[in-house]
């Protein structure tokens, strides 16, 4: 009888570090791990090992929601053509540029 | 500053307990590069050189109290076997996972109430190095309770391998609760806590996460004994020779 074959390979989790509380978090890497908590210690050990850290989010990284390369085109061009809706478009008069800087 | 006599008891619990980190932490840097996945080898790495960095800390203290001009590497790398005073459940060999982890979860559970109350110590550069340590090992016994946790309840092979390490382990168990000969006499300084206390304190924690996952205590009537006195199993004479054979081989080289 052949055996089921039991999937060993653990869950992927994607590790956000935050330097200094109030600042945004930043994406450093992934780890892999059976559950959040074994996320938590890997992404510590892996991550902020030298107090590089204030708090660290994991996320699981079938959770995150993304585009895809084929979205490149509908998602970020449509207003590549329409310069008027880019605010470098508009030069702002030397009067004005000379008061604000 | 003590009475001599003081200073000596002193002495020989500082070298008692480092002695007991640094193999424990040689013993886990034997995992580097062999572990299960890699997250698991970076924190198996990262605990080892905790337990190696507690042990040069404690020895630090040791030889300033000794005053003689030794320093902590010629406490590591120059004294034989019979010298060590580390407790046999340290030295064992590492086993597979299941072996390491109950041994971590075992002794990091002992560690933990030792060092808590080694922060109240009436030797106050044991209190002050215990206050950074106790953060150390707390996280140490986080990881490998949780661990406790997964292997024990995880699959029947898992659990199997717990339960087998455990039952191999857990004559080693006792030896924790030993000083030797220093005992009694710093306890009643209030240098060291009673070990008594402390032994009930762990017997509780290790049987609590024991029984969240069904696995059992061993009912055995023999005990080892003998580390504090420098008595040591066939394999700690393997483990120095691999660790002692670059300082010796080089000795005062500086680099």
């Amino acid at each position: 009888m052949a055996q089921n074959k039991i999937d060993t390979e653990l869950y992927l989790w994607e590790v956000f570090v935050q330097d200094k509380f109030g600042e945004p978090f930043t994406h450093c890497g992934s780890v892999h791990a059976s559950d959040s908590e074994m996320a938590l210690q890997n992404a510590r050990d892996a991550y902020s090992r030298r107090n590089e850290a204030k708090t660290i989010w994991i996320v699981k990284s079938s959770e995150i929601i993304s585009t895809t390369p084929s979205d490149e085109g509908p998602f970020f061009e449509p207003s590549n053509d329409k310069i008027y809706r880019h605010p470098q478009f508009y030069t702002i008069p030397k009067s004005v540029k000379d008061k604000l800087f | 500053m003590f009475e001599k006599k003081i200073e000596e008891n002193l002495f020989q619990l500082l070298v008692q307990i480092a002695d007991d980190k640094l193999i424990l932490g040689h013993r886990l840097s034997e995992w580097c590069g062999h572990a299960p996945i890699l997250e698991e080898d970076i924190a198996l790495a990262n605990i080892a050189l905790d337990n190696i960095g507690q042990a040069n800390s404690l020895y630090q203290i040791a030889v300033k109290l000794e005053n003689k001009n030794r320093s902590e590497d010629e406490l590591a790398f120059f004294r034989d076997e019979r010298e060590f005073r580390n407790i046999q459940i340290v030295e064992l060999p590492k086993g597979d996972f299941a072996f390491t982890i109950v041994r971590q979860f075992l002794y990091d559970n002992f560690s933990f109430l030792l060092f808590q109350k080694f922060c109240d110590s009436n030797f106050i550069e044991l209190s002050d190095v215990s206050k950074k340590i106790v953060k150390e090992i707390s996280y140490n016994l986080r990881h490998s309770k949780e661990w406790i946790l997964r292997l024990g309840i995880g699959t029947e092979e898992s659990k199997f391998n717990t339960q087998k390490a455990i039952d191999k382990i857990w004559e080693f168990t006792n030896e924790m609760f030993e000083f030797g000969n220093v005992e009694n006499f710093l306890i009643e300084k209030n240098i060291i806590p009673n070990l008594d206390t402390i032994k009930t304190d762990w017997e509780l924690s290790v049987k609590k996460i024991f029984d969240n996952t069904n696995l059992q205590i061993p009912n055995i009537s023999y005990f080892a004994s003998g580390g504090r006195n420098g008595f040591h199993t066939e394999y700690l004479g393997y483990l120095l020779a691999e660790m002692q054979i670059v300082a010796r081989s080089n000795p005062n080289v500086k680099w």
